[in-house]
């Protein structure tokens, strides 16, 4: 019942319970893995052991590796930031593009378009990467035989990674962009230029520093959506797999509290990038929400 | 002139990446291998489908058990938006509100990972029951379907919690407080004011997740093991293990038919515009 309303006892302890309850499955999870990255056993699991950086900085005479040696783990985070790197600027660049096209020009079939541009977010990641892996090995093929090229850039590998994780992080892109973009006031615009400023230069005075925290934004949510992407990028994968599908295929393999390591590392950093975020005042649920898309 | 500079991205982006790709494996899914590099027109990828029982098991599986996941989602999730919207006022309401976000932002890998580690035979939960009492010792608490549920309840909280406190905000109190007054007890408010104004939102919320649900591959392959059944899985295993790609092909038109059939069915059924569906979440 709401707040202005009579609440009895009962009610506000079965709140208050339900909510803790909450909390406890949300954080639970993660709480464990932080505290079995810490246990001094080869295994993330109970009893405690006592503590230990192990995990982290490996030990030699143990035959641990920790995370900060363990080279395959450092180059698939590498692969990771590299992918979403691409993704993040590819996908800024075609989002503001589309936000501009949309909110500023008219023309034939832009309905259409409009609702083309949301289709990315109703495929799911798997089918988004069988696509492409299908055409690009088709492409590849008639490049083959046709011309006796080996493009070999057209076989899973990181560019079809990169071109798998934009095909969607591209509309969540366009409409955070454009959603910052609707609320212009384009008389600011119009002032400008009737005072002698040319075109660019309204660009870059007016518009663009409006449109700064949203490309900020922007570009923070796809770097993070395609660091964490699993579904797609797994379709597409070459030799040198990025840090989901690596720790997926040694979760598969059995446990050992490098993975907790690691993702204590992925858990302050996304608690980082999420706290900047917040404080410049945005709401984070659009973007969370995609974040766990594909 | 500048209208061409800033069409060519968007349909660079949409021919190459979306709709080519997706013709590419309609015309994979319709066709049949006679011989090596030989292929002729065939409807008999869909007709293994169907004449497989394994097959379309576990595509009606995949089918039911993301309905009762999003069923679930929508139940844990209403009553914490009702608080997040109603109950807790000021910062309370939006430090509830962002905490609950935030294990959202840590990868889907990481929170299958916890809980793995909470709920496997060595893991922390069957400890805690066998020091508790409660079994004598530690149970396999993975591979089951109930947990294959928890699971994707877990990821997909969010996608649920986040348009059913929109459009709760957006329900005003007075309602609720002449309803009151005229005598409505909470059931009937619940169902005769609070349920109806709440719909888009509860529309909006179970479409997202029932589809990211039916796609999802990580998490009920992690947490179900050989028992997950999962028909993405289905389709990787063509894809990536057998290389039968015409099989994979139609099988991955066949889920994307029952996520669209699905969105469309939602759409129909609360009268929503595709459109504002995804502008909402």
């Amino acid at each position: 019942m709401i707040s202005s309303l009579p609440r009895p006892a009962w009610l506000r302890a079965a709140t208050a319970l339900y909510v803790g309850a909450f909390l406890l499955f949300l954080f639970v999870p993660l709480a464990v893995i932080a505290v079995f990255a810490f246990n001094n056993a080869p295994y993330p699991a109970p009893p405690w052991h006592g503590f230990t950086l192990d995990w982290f900085l490996g030990n030699q005479a143990a035959g641990r590796v920790g995370l900060f040696r363990d080279t395959e783990l450092l180059g698939s985070i590498w692969t990771s930031i590299v992918v979403a790197s691409w993704v993040t600027a590819l996908s800024v660049l075609v989002g503001t593009a589309n936000a501009f096209l949309m909110e500023r020009h008219s023309f034939a079939g832009k309905q259409l378009l409009s609702v083309l541009m949301l289709v990315p977010l109703v495929i799911p990641g798997v089918i988004l990467g069988i696509s492409i892996l299908a055409l690009c090995s088709r492409l590849a093929e008639l490049a083959d035989s046709l011309f006796g090229l080996d493009l070999d850039f057209l076989r899973p590998g990181l560019v079809l990674v990169v071109l798998g994780q934009f095909s969607f992080v591209a509309t969540i892109a366009t409409l955070m962009v454009s959603a910052r973009l609707k609320r212009f006031d384009r008389t600011l615009e119009e002032a400008a230029l009737n005072l002698g400023a040319s075109h660019a230069a309204v660009l870059r005075t007016i518009t663009f520093p409006y449109l700064r925290p949203a490309l900020i934004g922007t570009a923070a949510i796809s770097f993070l959506m395609s660091f964490e992407n699993f579904n797609t990028t797994l379709m597409l994968v070459g030799a040198e797999p990025p840090l989901t599908v690596l720790m997926y295929g040694r979760m598969r393999e059995g446990a050992s509290p490098v993975l907790n390591a690691v993702s204590l590392f992925l858990m302050l950093a996304s608690a980082l990038l999420a706290l900047s975020l917040m404080r410049g005042g945005r709401r984070p649920a659009r973007a969370a929400n995609a974040a766990a898309e594909g | 002139m500048m209208l061409a500079v800033l069409l060519t991205p968007a349909l660079l982006w949409l021919f190459a990446l979306i709709i080519l790709p997706h013709i590419e494996l309609a015309l994979l899914s319709f066709r049949e291998r006679t011989a090596p590099h030989t292929y002729v027109a065939s409807l008999m990828q869909y007709r293994t489908f169907f004449t497989e029982p394994l097959y379309w098991r576990v595509f009606v599986r995949t089918a039911i058990m993301s309905a009762l996941a999003t069923a679930l989602t929508l139940l844990v999730a209403f009553p914490v938006a009702w608080i997040i919207a109603k109950v807790a006022r000021g910062r309370a309401s939006s430090l509830l509100f962002v905490v609950c976000l935030i294990p959202f932002w840590v990868s889907e890998t990481v929170r299958a990972l916890g809980w793995l580690i909470l709920l496997r035979e060595s893991g922390v939960l069957p400890s805690l029951l066998v020091r508790l009492g409660i079994t004598a010792v530690p149970v396999e608490l993975l591979y089951h379907n109930a947990t294959i549920l928890i699971g994707l309840v877990y990821t997909s909280l969010l996608f649920m919690v986040v348009p059913l406190v929109s459009s709760l905000e957006s329900l005003d109190n007075s309602l609720i407080e002449a309803a009151y007054n005229l005598g409505g007890g909470g059931a009937s408010i619940l169902r005769r004011i609070v349920i109806p104004h709440a719909a888009p939102g509860i529309t909006s919320g179970c479409i997202v997740v029932f589809m990211l649900t039916l796609g999802n591959y990580l998490t009920p392959n992690l947490l179900g093991g050989k028992n997950s059944q999962w028909f993405t899985e289905l389709i990787y295993t063509q894809f990536i293990v057998r290389f039968n790609w015409e099989q994979g092909a139609a099988f991955g038109f066949l889920l994307l038919a029952l996520s669209t059939g699905m969105v469309a069915l939602g759409l129909r059924l609360s009268g929503q515009r595709f459109v504002d569906v995804m502008r909402r979440t």
